[in-house]
């Protein structure tokens, strides 16, 4: 019986390291035991990879490589903001179905809960980009990069969404319910398009030009893409890989740096 | 010994709302205190300021001897905290759930193990502990959720609105869990729109209404201020209103209610059933034609009456300033 234990039991917090855990295992339980979550973060994004691949494929032109190798890098690297979309839902939901009041009602570190989300997330976005990037190279994507800058861009495609999952906590703590959350998700299309993850960036009107050239996505699209075309990119892209990771690592900094403070301020005013 | 809560001049605002105002309120050790009120009185605010969910603008509130505002960390380690939503994770099996709101508590993966398969026992859940939350009923997700309040084994319950939703006999099921508790030595506090689930669990009950206590006592203590029963009558005629109420007001004490609509009459009395036979004497005489006649115990709305001498405004239209 319950009463053997001590009623309020001495003793502060419990461990960050312990809660962030034990969060993140729920989070996890919750998207690999729901067929419509783990089967949507699984084939969703190679699905649309494979539209892209085989119906753009053909009518556009990169000079010196073909399509594919072209996309892939800037594809995968553009998902990261798809997936998080489903980030800022999951912690709407949570808001909405009390799951966050519980957890507040807790003796844990606030930070862990938020902690958790990303992490959980970002582990699901790592599985669901090397799923996409299994298929690429099964429809005939080749690594011109040694197989560790392969690992490198990867690792780089982890991060990104890492940082990003830090925006769309924000978004999802400030909407307070899953459809509101959907509905600011849609922020990421001009990001996602107006970008080098699809086309290159000098075939657009010069107004657009001007936002793809400078927004970060572009520059993470591009450090993904120059170390996987290993010689082809200099050609392509007029730096080395070093220009493009060097900046899109600034701008993850960066994100992180804004996103992370409000994601806890908000979570604490509740 | 120190009460379990103590608030005095409680005030919280939403913008211009004002969803406590001056709340005094003091639960002792070793009682279930029942916080009864209509939609939109404050008592949800009430429970998530005690919760530490919500900061009070004003006013003091101590949790077993601990100040909510400077020591929250203190207070969330006495409490447990069901809410109106079943706060459970429904790709989780039950005894899942319970394990991982023990390991929050602190609790080493051994004893979280233990207290889980304890507090499924405790509340009947044992044969569904390692099924999937989802599957389970309303009633059980209910149960499950009271239960992950449990588990850390605290001094002090939260419930709000336990049983809000609920069909008749899981609500008993959960009356009945809670005395259990009650049993094992855990304060409760409740929030509930129902008399009789006041009545059922509590030995103190506390009435507030815009953000303030109206009336504190036992169920008991409450009744006998509120008074006995309420007759009702219902006539077949328009024209015959008046009479009755007249009639009624020679037999009650107390203001007579007149619902034109339904054709209804109402009164407090002293005791229900001489009033009963009195009023049937003289309706007899008087060739008044009946739809129905009844006797019942008051209602929250009759009770709001007495106590605050206005109705509560309790029906659906209020549920926009529930807080």
């Amino acid at each position: 019986m319950t009463t053997a234990i001590a009623h309020g039991a001495a003793g502060g917090r419990t461990g960050l390291a312990t809660s962030t855990v034990t969060v993140t295992r729920r989070a996890l339980l919750r998207y690999v035991r729901t067929p419509q979550l783990i089967v949507l973060a699984t084939v969703q994004m190679s699905l649309f990879f494979l539209i892209y691949r085989y119906m753009f494929g053909g009518a556009i032109q990169i000079a010196g490589m073909s399509y594919v190798d072209f996309l892939v890098p800037g594809f995968i690297a553009t998902g990261v903001l798809f997936t998080g979309i489903g980030t800022a839902t999951a912690m709407a939901e949570d808001l909405e179905q009390g799951f966050v009041d519980r957890l507040r009602s807790l003796p844990i570190p606030r930070s862990s809960v938020l902690i958790a989300r990303a992490a959980a997330d970002t582990t699901i976005l790592a599985w669901s980009s090397a799923f996409t990037a299994a298929v690429a190279f099964a429809v005939g994507f080749t690594l011109h990069g040694s197989a560790l800058e392969g690992l490198a861009a990867f690792g780089l495609v982890v991060l990104f969404g890492f940082a990003f999952e830090w925006v769309f906590i924000t978004l999802g703590l400030f909407a307070g319910n899953a459809q509101a959350a959907q509905g600011m998700g849609m922020i990421v299309f001009p990001f996602a398009f107006i970008s080098s993850a699809y086309v290159p960036v000098s075939s657009m009107p010069s107004w657009l030009r001007v936002f793809a050239e400078h927004q970060p996505l572009t520059y993470m699209v591009d450090a993904v893409r120059a170390l996987t075309l290993g010689p082809h990119a200099q050609a392509l892209l007029g730096h080395p890989a070093s220009y493009f990771v060097g900046r899109s690592l600034v701008w993850t900094v960066a994100i992180i740096a804004v996103a992370l403070p409000l994601a806890v301020v908000k979570y604490r005013r509740g | 010994m120190t009460p379990t809560i103590e608030a005095h001049g409680l005030t919280k605002r939403f913008g211009k709302a004002t969803a406590l105002d001056g709340l005094d309120l003091t639960a002792e050790a070793g009682q279930v205190v029942a916080v009864l009120g209509p939609n939109g009185a404050g008592k949800t605010t009430f429970v998530r300021t005690v919760a530490t969910l919500l900061r009070a603008d004003e006013g003091t509130l101590l949790v077993a001897g601990r100040d909510v505002r400077a020591e929250p960390a203190a207070v969330r380690r006495l409490i447990g905290l069901a809410g109106q939503f079943a706060a459970i994770e429904p790709a989780m099996t039950g005894r899942e759930n319970l394990e991982m709101v023990a390991r929050l508590f602190g609790q080493s993966r051994r004893a979280a193990k233990t207290s889980a398969g304890a507090v499924l026992e405790q509340l009947g859940l044992v044969d569904d502990g390692d099924r999937l939350a989802r599957t389970y009923s309303g009633g059980m997700r209910r149960r499950l959720d009271l239960g992950a309040s449990l588990v850390g084994a605290p001094r002090l319950l939260l419930l709000d609105e336990p049983t809000t939703g609920l069909d008749p006999r899981s609500r008993i099921e959960l009356w009945e869990a809670i005395r259990k508790l009650v049993q094992g030595g855990t304060d409760v506090l409740l929030t509930t729109q129902y008399l009789d689930e006041a009545d059922h669990l509590a030995s103190q009950v506390v009435i507030i209404d815009h953000g303030r206590s109206v009336a504190t006592g036992t169920p008991a203590e409450l009744k006998r201020q509120i008074g006995g029963s309420i007759v009702e009558l219902h006539v077949r005629r328009d024209e015959d209103l008046p009479n009755v109420a007249e009639m009624l007001r020679r037999l009650g004490h107390g203001d007579v209610q007149i619902d034109e609509a339904t054709r209804q009459v109402s009164v407090r009395v002293a005791s229900g059933g001489d009033a009963l036979m009195a009023a049937l004497r003289s309706l007899h005489d008087s060739g008044v034609e009946l739809e129905d006649i009844a006797m019942r115990q008051p209602n929250l709305d009759e009770v709001f009456l007495s106590l605050t001498g206005r109705p509560t405004e309790v029906s659906g239209s209020m549920a926009a300033t529930a807080a």
